[in-house]
């Protein structure tokens, strides 16, 4: 049985901080937005969907208490839907969709809305906690590092720069701008009060105008932790022949912490049917490989590679890809293993531009892609991310 | 109650009714935290808590030391039954806590230095005053010999100090004096008298009739804040970075003192008290601990008491030294000796140059009188004992005389010739030589039999370590001189014989050729230093070699007429090489395998890669780890082997403090049992079916892995 993605929704995203537009909407009221709209782009009946599964990485207070069942009854779709939270880290929101097209295929389920959300504003990072990061039974042996210094490490091992970290950067930036003018992102949604009044329309870290040299002067993010907490040489216990680990990450050349939330609604055939609906891809492949966790953000190559064998397919054979701007080293790095330039890479900016909601960027990603692919008048696409503890996702879609 | 009085402690009670028990164990030189001690101060207290006219109880010591921890002797030996074991610890655990949750107020009252379980004794009391003396230390030494509090104290100082601060104080064994103990939060208060003291610890028990510990207190609030909040997950985090980064994995109590922790501070006390305890029998069973127990705390002790001194020859008293040459090791060497009280001619050439030496002392006592280490009142007396002159008569009446001019066989003949002249006959010539052997320079002595060699470490004021060479014709009242002098000037003295290079020079010089070898055989030069700092090396051995130049190799080498093995003539020419087609000396001119700017960090010279084609998997990781270790235990065997070292302690102790060998492998000998006689054997053949001669293993150590030995049965 094929699994269909029938569409795809993505909130706006607000700045994750105090002074972001979204601090006052909970992530539960970002996921109901969302379900909203997406019932009533179709005047879907949403007695047809058996199930949300959201990702979502901080489940805590906000979070916490599977988010994705209290989204369920919030959206009004009834008590018949059920909801699942899931945590592959920052690759939760494309697991979701894996998952969803896995229980269709198996015909366990019929229709499913598969997404994820974060706030980052309200649960800051690490909020919950971490055995892998705090137990020293697991931090020490394995010389555990935090994402910053991982991504430090990877642009120090391959010989990323500073300046090529900016230009990277700056790219990002320039793509999402005119992205963003010429009204490329179709599926994203505003997100409103109680009252319908707009709270935020747009993506609010875009920053046009960006340049490499605008970016020179941030202060590199992580080389104190790296210094203080004793993170360098834990890193580079691991990587003997790195001599010295240049921080060239900051606040600018990596993603931005926002808050947001995206969905998709994927389904069987014969759901399509039911809900007169036709489906806008299908999911070929999807697939995950695990690397070390020192490094940790090495990923999407190799779960990538995975993707392409299990589809019979070679890199050559993908038209676009998004592979998600962790840190401009990430997809840098990808481009490099795959032996690929950036001319079909992120052509509408990614994370460092936009923002990367933990938990919904992998939805996210999938929805940016199918509006691309269909305005280019393109079939197949490839979505990737880079995920905590040493963990790539990668997943291939192709047009109906 | 009846008044008490026994070999271990004693209790009264006052008017007031309130009662002081006094540690004093009569059997022992100091009171230990024993199974026997706490049995029967658990069983007083329980009495004294079950006693109605008794209001609280004092605790104090009649020893000078309050308590200073646990008899390490019996943790020597293998734990037989661990889950006994642990048990033992629960049983004990459980007294103490009748003790705190019985209703009446205990009080230490901390008179004297109170240490590991001698804190955690007072921990067990519900109020802690000392005395402000800077006699008295509080803290938990434990991790220097691989241990932790295991007594309680590793999970109940986090509630007094914060976690940040308890980890401070666990992992890097603070002993803080009583009024830094008072602002961490370890006590409550100090007094400046013993009366304030009792009348404060009286008060408090008066006051308090019911006390509850903190970690009974379910209002109380963990400084700092517990574990799942911002500020506790950054304290966990970086702490298990900076253990990580500081000891590589090799010493595994540093991170149980944090999972104790972690897994203990989220669930009641007595249930945390549980992990403690199977931690500690878990850190207690490794062979890290048993390492630094052995080499590190016995084996240091005994050597720094002068065990190593032939035995029936009388104590030598030392007055007045002579120190001939007042360069770095001469000075450093007068400076020592002043300090230890000795009268000091320091003799140069020029009178300049004994007066700059005397500066070195001069400069070391500023920086000390700045850090509050001493006082001007000191320096004035040290320094008057420092009399620079470029008489040579001058030394005159001295008792000991040590040489430490330049390493030239001539001009150390006519010093010694010189010297001799006016040194009485019956008095010690000692060399400070660290590559010429003594035998050698012991010709130009009339009296070969008082002549010994007596190898400082630079920077002489900090290096722990003297390496005494024993010559063909030195004698037992030369080597008991030596010793005595080595432990006057509180360093740690290890008796070796003659040979190329002694003892520690000769295998550290193998760390560094076979770095020099893995650079030649491809291993990127970042890989080879980084590898030695994360078995537990100080310095890599490229940094090393540039510290002690590359010219300086090339001299030693070219200078010496012994016949030279195929590995020595290999780095030699790899040195040469460097040195002569690439201007690369050292780090005294900037330029060695590293370059080293003006006010910046070092960097690895660039050109290394061009002259040494880097491959990531030239060599595994693994063999660069072992070649390096591997190397210097071979050496270090040999010289057990050859009867250069007299015992397998003194390659232990001299390894470690000579040239920084990790502690945790117990030293370059103990290391063979660590990693396992028959793996270390079989490493070395594999080794040198690639690599060539230099790692034959002797007979010896085959033979002693046949009988299913362990290297410290080598002789016996």
């Amino acid at each position: 049985m094929e699994a269909y993605i029938y569409d795809a929704i993505r909130t706006v995203r607000g700045k994750g901080n105090k002074k972001g537009a979204l601090i006052g909407v909970t992530p539960t009221e970002l996921a109901r937005q969302s379900l909203v709209a997406l019932q009533s782009k179709h005047q879907l009946d949403t007695s047809l969907v058996n199930d949300v599964i959201l990702g979502c990485v901080g489940q805590v207070m906000d979070q916490g208490a599977n988010i994705a069942k209290s989204a369920a009854q919030a959206s009004g779709y009834g008590d018949h839907l059920c909801g699942v939270t899931l945590n592959r880290f920052c690759g939760s929101g494309l697991e979701s969709m894996n998952q969803a097209a896995a229980y269709i295929k198996s015909g366990y389920r019929d229709l499913i809305v598969a997404g994820g959300v974060e706030s980052m504003s309200r649960v800051a990072m690490g909020s919950d906690g971490a055995g892998m990061f705090i137990d020293p039974t697991l931090a020490i042996p394995g010389n555990l590092v935090p994402q910053g210094i991982s991504a430090d490490l990877i642009a120090s091992k391959y010989g990323y720069t500073r300046e090529a970290t900016d230009e990277f950067a700056a790219e990002s930036q320039r793509r999402a701008a005119e992205a963003n003018a010429k009204g490329y992102f179709k599926s994203r949604i505003a997100i409103k009060d109680q009252n319908g009044t707009d709270i935020l329309t747009t993506d609010e870290n875009i920053r046009p105008g960006t340049t490499a040299a605008s970016l020179a002067s941030l202060q590199p993010a992580f080389q104190m932790m790296g210094a203080m907490a004793g993170f360098d040489d834990v890193a580079l216990d691991k990587y003997p022949e790195v001599e010295t680990l240049h921080h060239v990450h900051h606040a600018g050349n990596s993603s931005a912490i926002v808050d947001g939330a995206a969905i998709s609604l994927i389904g069987s055939e014969e759901a399509g049917k039911q809900m007169g609906l036709k489906p806008r891809f299908k999911i070929r492949t999807a697939a995950i490989d695990g690397t070390d966790p020192t490094i940790m953000l090495t990923g999407p190559a190799p779960a990538t590679r995975k993707a392409l064998k299990q589809g019979g397919m070679n890199i050559g054979d993908i038209d676009l890809i998004e592979v998600n701007e962790a840190f401009s080293a990430i997809p840098m790095l990808f481009m490099d293993e795959m032996g690929i330039d950036s001319s079909n890479v992120n052509v509408n900016g990614g994370a460092i531009a936009m923002g990367h909601p933990l938990g919904a960027t992998g939805c996210m990603l999938a929805g940016t892609l199918m509006d691309e692919l269909e305005r280019r008048d393109l079939n197949t696409g490839l979505v990737t991310l880079c995920i905590a503890g040493g963990m790539g996702i990668a997943t291939i879609i192709e047009r109906v | 109650m009846e008044n008490i009085q026994d070999k271990l402690l004693s209790f009264s009670v006052d008017a007031d009714g309130i009662g002081t028990l006094v540690i004093n164990q009569t059997e022992n030189s100091a009171n230990l935290f024993s199974e026997d001690f706490i049995k029967r101060y658990v069983e007083v207290a329980h009495a004294a808590i079950a006693d109605d006219s008794i209001k609280g109880v004092i605790v104090t010591s009649g020893k000078p030391i309050f308590m200073a921890g646990a008899d390490l002797r019996a943790l020597l030996e293998e734990i037989p039954d661990k889950g006994a074991f642990t048990q033992t610890i629960l049983e004990m655990h459980k007294g103490m806590r009748e003790i705190e949750t019985g209703g009446k107020p205990f009080v230490a009252a901390i008179n004297g230095t109170a240490l590991g379980g001698g804190l955690e004794l007072c921990l067990a009391c519900h109020h802690r005053i000392a005395l402000n003396s800077t006699k008295i230390k509080i803290g938990f030494p434990e991790i220097k010999v691989g241990l932790f509090p295991g007594g309680g104290g590793t999970v109940k100082a986090p509630y007094l100090m914060g976690i940040q601060t308890a980890l401070m104080y666990l992992l890097q064994g603070i002993e803080a004096r009583p009024p830094k103990a008072l602002k961490d939060g370890l006590i409550d208060a100090v007094a400046e008298t013993e009366e304030e003291m009792i009348a404060a610890a009286k008060a408090y028990i008066l006051a308090t009739p019911n006390p509850v510990q903190p970690w009974d207190n379910k209002k109380h609030r963990i400084p700092g804040g517990n574990i799942w909040t911002p500020n506790g997950v950054q304290t966990m985090v970086g702490a298990s970075g900076n253990v990580g980064k500081l000891t590589h994995g090799n010493y595994p109590s540093a991170q149980k003192i944090i999972k104790v922790i972690h897994d203990g501070i989220q669930i009641p006390v007595d249930r945390a008290l549980e992990i403690e305890a199977r931690n500690f029998t878990a850190a207690a069973s490794t062979p890290e601990a048993k390492n630094m127990i052995r080499t590190g705390f016995f084996a240091i002790q005994d050597a720094a008491k002068g065990k190593a001194r032939p035995k029936d020859q009388p104590k030598y008293e030392i007055e007045k030294l002579g120190v001939l040459g007042a360069g770095m090791m001469g000075a450093g060497i007068a400076y020592v000796s002043a300090k230890a009280g000795m009268q000091v001619v320091l003799k140069d050439v020029s009178q300049e140059g004994a007066e700059k030496g005397k500066a070195y002392s001069t400069m070391l006592l500023d920086k000390a009188i700045a850090k509050k280490r001493s006082t001007p009142e000191k320096k004035e007396a040290l320094l008057a004992n420092i009399i620079p002159t470029d008489d040579p008569n001058a030394v005159e009446g001295s008792d000991l005389i040590i040489e430490a001019v330049f390493e030239n066989v001539d001009l150390k003949d006519k010093v010694t010739k010189e010297t001799e002249a006016v040194l009485g006959e019956d008095k010690i010539y000692g060399s400070n030589t660290s590559t010429i052997p003594i035998s050698l320079l012991a010709k130009s002595s009339a009296r070969p039999e008082n002549f010994i060699g007596i190898h400082f470490f630079s920077p002489v004021d900090k290096m722990p370590l003297v390496e005494i060479i024993v010559g063909e014709k030195t004698e037992d009242k030369a080597i008991a001189a030596a010793v005595d002098y080595t432990v006057a000037i509180k360093k740690v003295p290890i008796v070796v014989n003659d040979s190329r290079g002694f003892f520690t020079s000769r295998c550290f010089g193998t760390y560094v050729s076979e770095g020099m070898f893995l650079l030649e055989e491809g291993v990127p030069a970042p890989m080879i230093e980084r590898v030695a700092t994360k078995i537990g090396l100080p310095v890599g051995p490229l940094a090393v070699h540039d510290e002690v130049s590359l010219t300086l190799s090339v001299h030693i080498f070219e200078s010496d007429p012994a016949e030279k093995s195929a590995s020595e003539k290999r780095s030699y020419a790899m040195v040469k090489n460097l040195v002569e087609n690439h201007n690369r000396t050292g780090k005294r001119d900037g330029a060695g395998f590293y370059d080293y700017p003006k006010g910046g960090q070092k960097k690895l010279w660039p050109g290394l890669k061009e002259i040494y084609t880097p491959d990531v998997n030239a060599v595994s990781e693994e063999d660069v780890k072992k070649r390096m270790l591997h190397r210097q235990v071979l050496e270090s065997y040999r010289c057990l082997d050859e009867g250069v070292l007299r015992s397998t302690t003194d390659g232990d102790i001299g390894s470690i403090l000579g040239w920084g060998f990790p502690i945790f492998t117990g030293g370059a000998l103990s290391y063979i049992d660590y990693v396992g006689m028959d793996n270390f054997i079989a490493d070395c053949d594999a080794f040198k079916a690639l690599h060539g001669d230099h790692w034959e293993v002797p007979q010896s150590l085959r033979d002693l892995a046949a009988a299913g030995k362990s290297i410290h049965d080598f002789g016996k």
